[in-house]
This record gives C-alpha cells, sequence and structure tokens, in this order.
C-alpha cells in the first residue's frame, strides 16, 4: 500500500507504521525516515520554519517518487508524509516508510525515498531567525548530488 | 480578449516578490513555450524583470516540471517557483 499526504498536523509514526504492516505477514523490514527542524542554519540561531507547497502537485510529485521507487525496489508499501505551514525546532517534518521482504531494499528505498523528495517535490522552506528575520533556504547542490547517485540505477 | 486564458501561479521568494500568488493573463502574442513566457515576464516592467533576472526558476506546466523548450498554450495552469528545497 502506498500513502501519500502533505498535512499541517503532526504525524504519529506508530500508527503510520501499523496502517503500513496491518495484516501483512510478507513484509520482514521497514526502513524509516524522519527530517525534523534544526535550530541552527549557517550558524544562525533559527525560531521557526514555515514550509510552503504547492497543493495538487506535491501530492502528484510524491506519488510520481512512491511509483519510481517501487519500480527500483523490491517494496511492499511505502509511506511519505510532507508537514507544511509553521514548524519549530525539533518538530518532525517528513515521514518516510518503506516496506519490504528484506532489510537492504527497505533502508535502500527509504533513503532513495528521502533523496528524490528532497530535490524532486515541489516544497520551499523558510526560516526565522532569532533576530525576528526571515529567509527562504537556498536549494543545497550536496542534495542534487545525493539525488543523482541514484540515477543510474 | 476572448478564449481560455492562462494561469500563472508564484510559489516561496517568487510569489514575495511579484506580490501575487495567481493571476490569469491571455496568452501573450507569439508566446509558445516556458522561455517564450519568461521572456515576456521580463518585460513586464521593473518589478517582474527583477523577479525573472535570475537563471534558477524553476516551472510546471500543468502540475508537471517543465523545461525551457515546454510548449505552453492558452488554457495551460504554468507554475513558477525556486528550486525546491523540502525534505
Amino acid at each position: 500500500m502506498v500513502t501519500i499526504r502533505v498535512q499541517a498536523e503532526p504525524f504519529d509514526i506508530g500508527a503510520e507504521l501499523s496502517v503500513l504492516t496491518a495484516g501483512r505477514a510478507d513484509i520482514g523490514g521497514v526502513g524509516c525516515f524522519v527530517g525534523t527542524v534544526r535550530d541552527t542554519a549557517g550558524g544562525r540561531r533559527i525560531t521557526a520554519m514555515t514550509l510552503e507547497h504547492f497543493p495538487g502537485m506535491t501530492e502528484r510529485a510524491m506519488t510520481d517518487i512512491a511509483a519510481e521507487a517501487g519500480r527500483r525496489f523490491a517494496l511492499l508499501g511505502c509511506t511519505l508524509i510532507h508537514r507544511v505551514g509553521t514548524l519549530l525546532p525539533g518538530d518532525p517534518i517528513v515521514l518516510v516508510l518503506a516496506a519490504s521482504a528484506h532489510r537492504q531494499a527497505a533502508l535502500d528505498a527509504a533513503a532513495f525515498l528521502i533523496d528524490w523528495l528532497k530535490t524532486g517535490a515541489p516544497l520551499w522552506k523558510k526560516e526565522r531567525f532569532a533576530d525576528g528575520t526571515e529567509a527562504w533556504v537556498a536549494a543545497r547542490e550536496e542534495d542534487e548530488r545525493a539525488a543523482a547517485r541514484w540515477s543510474a540505477a | 480578449m476572448s478564449g481560455p486564458k492562462l494561469r500563472i501561479l508564484y510559489f516561496a521568494w517568487l510569489r514575495e516578490r511579484i506580490g501575487t500568488a495567481e493571476e490569469a493573463v491571455a496568452l501573450p502574442e507569439g508566446v509558445a513555450t516556458v522561455a517564450g513566457l519568461i521572456a515576456w515576464q521580463q518585460s513586464r516592467g521593473e518589478k517582474f524583470a527583477a523577479a525573472f533576472a535570475t537563471r534558477t526558476i524553476r516551472c510546471a506546466v500543468n502540475q508537471s516540471f517543465a523545461g525551457l523548450d515546454a510548449p505552453v498554450a492558452a488554457g495551460d495552469e504554468v507554475a513558477f517557483f525556486p528550486p525546491v528545497t523540502g525534505g
């Protein structure tokens, strides 16, 4: 089963894991990535982060990314949940769960999904600093490279 | 002007600089691609010229990522935005 959601509310990792694995005895492992808001960026203290998205297209891009993971790995299901709106340091932003019969595919698929999500889904972060100023986060070449390492597969 | 309009969406700092999230315009004469639409945006005065001066703008036509050569027609929804930074 594939679950794709963009939401303002926090997610419950345990509940999502239960939904993904309910009634499935063929799943041997679930790879998990949880992204959270850091309290610093470039040495500056962050007090809040706001995420903007493109309603409709974001879900569509996430669905495409999940489908691509399904073609590349022996996936038995996955969950992609991305939060939007204003979040505070320590808050969870993104959840990736990837289920497979074996650990390698589960862990690889989870890594692939978060790498592609970072570069292939229309979401934008804006950071608010302790001095009250705000700035949009610039795209990182490092993230492009992380996504590109999967291209040869 | 008759016929379906072009729906243009802006996100993140592009939305802030232009001062609107969405507008509907008649397809500008001679515009048939994303590159053509960007050139037209650059001709719309200082605010648009400044916002569209950078090469780092990304585009989606009808909610699919689109390159500079992608076709644009009346009735399409075209979105402009900075490189994505989710995850």
